[in-house]
């Protein structure tokens, strides 16, 4: 993976070094996912919003005696409104954001905020479109990018962990080093460190996938086609519920990944993953080594 | 080179971003050629669901333990219509289904003969576009029985069904409801028009006293009141040409997703 562009001062004096990261499969398919999780979790806001409740089993509706343990909903308050969350027994008092919020700076009944659907106003139609447009997109380019990673052995490379790497000490210490913002300097940083690897491999080869058969299994046509998606999910209603948490985990990810990119060197990062080209600084701190 | 960003400012930058990416974004929604390259995603999804569905695969049939202890009531639930009106007003005696278009006879079918006619009971579960679903047992005749009465003439390729409710209030009957599918929803064993429910008659918000089910797409495709079904081979001189009073207001002909 690592082709060394200017390495040759690299044993005289600690100066930079940048080693060829990501390949253009890799970079493409990253940036194309950009958008499509993007789309994706703002059109599914939108088409939340047209049912903000969510079941466990084969079927549940707001019909009474439905349980639903997850509701984001608006109450009358007075001459007003308040937007409350309820999961479980436990209800939060959500208004601006979540529940009720301001549309054309006046209060209004909808789970999710305008600045979080696609398109901002009510309209699940559109937002399914765009979902269902963008569903297809991302399976096509994830598709692309599994392919890649298998025939060039890019996952056995650069995603799979070694044995070292997923023992418990090795890994506390990787992770009392993030806590400490202390990122991987020097030929350590050449290669993924294991907590990188283990979130990338969990969230493409986990969760993304996840997405997709939960997202079929919401499919009537799908159901009937892989009725078994049925059994794995236990029902359409878990399916869409076991949908909206594990993109609430995806969204966890996106904001931790953003906030790492940010931190262990942002203009570093972002070149790799546009030009391909990462700098390996030197790493003087020695005293993190194990 | 890099930038130490703390947490508090790196919290705001990302905010900011978050909001100027937004601007222009109902624009994109809103321009025809992105949704006609939008539109694509429904023809790629009905041709793969097609292709791996084959003609005939069932919908899944669940048993009376599934059932939904209430089953919930959606779009109208009591037609405002005159025609309607006097239809209740006679219990339903004088109501008949006429079937014509491209057919070799038009016939109409009183309750009596649909009734007398074989039938099917399934349980099946109702998906609404909107999110929920309901397990409900449906009893009807298949379409295609009816279908074999009438004989399609050469030519046919769409069911369009018209119903009594006139879901958006209109003076010019733009607001009622129709629906249409193809033949190889049409001839699908579950496709049927449904006058009981759950051991009884079709109750009035559930389409009393007719309602079509066509159990592997979406619950706006089963119309409700049913008065006609038209044998056509296209539906674009039919209300605003979408196929149905719903995808005329933006939703996907198929509704297999």
């Amino acid at each position: 993976m690592t082709s060394v562009t200017s390495g040759t001062a690299l044993n005289k004096k600690p100066g930079k070094v940048l080693v060829y990261r990501h390949s253009l499969a890799v970079r493409i398919t990253h940036w194309l996912n950009v958008l499509c999780l993007s789309v994706l979790l703002m059109s599914g806001l939108q088409i939340f919003n047209a049912h903000p409740h969510l079941y466990w089993g084969q079927y549940g509706a707001d019909a009474l005696p439905d349980p639903a343990f997850v509701s984001i909903e608006a109450y009358a308050d007075g001459d007003s409104m308040k937007g409350v969350t309820t999961i479980g027994s436990f209800q939060f008092t959500t208004t601006g954001v979540l529940g009720a919020s301001k549309v054309d700076g006046e209060l209004t009944p909808r789970a999710f905020p305008q600045w979080l659907t696609i398109p901002s106003y009510q309209d699940l139609g559109t937002g399914r479109r765009w979902h269902f447009f963008f569903a297809w997109f991302f399976v096509i380019n994830g598709f692309v990018y599994m392919l890649y990673g298998l025939v060039s052995r890019h996952f056995r490379r650069d995603l799979l962990p070694t044995k070292v790497e997923l023992t418990p000490s090795h890994l506390a210490h990787e992770i009392a080093d993030h806590a400490r913002l202390r990122f991987p300097k020097g030929e350590k940083a050449r290669r993924y460190n294991s907590l990188q690897k283990l979130a990338y491999i969990g969230v493409g080869f986990i969760f993304l996938p996840l997405m997709v058969l939960t997202g079929l299994t919401m499919s009537p046509g799908f159901n009937a086609i892989f009725p078994w998606l049925l059994d794995v999910f236990g029902g359409r209603q878990s399916a869409r519920t076991i949908h909206f948490f594990i993109a609430s985990l995806v969204v966890a990810f996106v904001i931790v990944h953003v906030a790492m990119v940010l931190l262990s060197g942002v203009w570093n990062n972002m070149r790799s993953m546009i030009t391909g080209y990462y700098a390996l600084k030197p790493d003087a701190d020695k005293e993190t080594n194990p | 080179m890099s930038i130490n960003l703390t947490r508090r400012r790196f919290l705001i930058g990302s905010g900011i971003a978050a909001t100027s990416a937004l601007t222009g974004c109902d624009a994109l929604v809103q321009s025809p050629s992105v949704n006609s390259v939008l539109e694509k995603g429904e023809w790629l999804s009905m041709n793969t669901q097609r292709l791996l569905l084959g003609n005939q695969r069932l919908a899944r049939e669940y048993s009376e333990a599934d059932l939904s202890p209430v089953f919930k009531a959606n779009g109208t639930q009591m037609p405002e219509t005159d025609v309607y009106k006097q239809l209740l007003d006679s219990n339903f005696t004088n109501w008949r289904l006429q079937v014509d278009g491209m057919v070799k006879t038009a016939k109409s079918f009183s309750m009596a003969d649909l009734k007398a006619m074989p039938s099917r009971t399934q349980i099946t579960r109702h998906d609404c576009v909107e999110g929920w679903s309901a397990i409900g047992k449906w009893t009807g005749v298949p379409l295609g029985l009816v279908l074999e009465k009438v004989g399609l003439a050469p030519g046919a390729r769409y069911a369009v069904f018209y119903c009594a409710d006139d879901y958006e209030q209109s003076l010019d009957g733009s607001g009622l409801y129709y629906e249409s599918i193809d033949l190889v929803d049409a001839w699908h064993p579950q496709t049927i028009l449904s006058y009981g429910m759950n051991g009884k008659d079709l109750e009035i918000a559930h389409g009393a006293p007719l309602r079509l089910r066509v159990e592997r797409q979406l619950g706006y495709k089963h119309a409700k009141y049913l008065m006609r079904i038209e044998l056509v081979d296209s539906f674009r001189n039919i209300g605003s040409g979408k196929g149905g009073f719903w995808e005329d207001r933006g939703y996907e002909w198929y509704a297999g997703i």
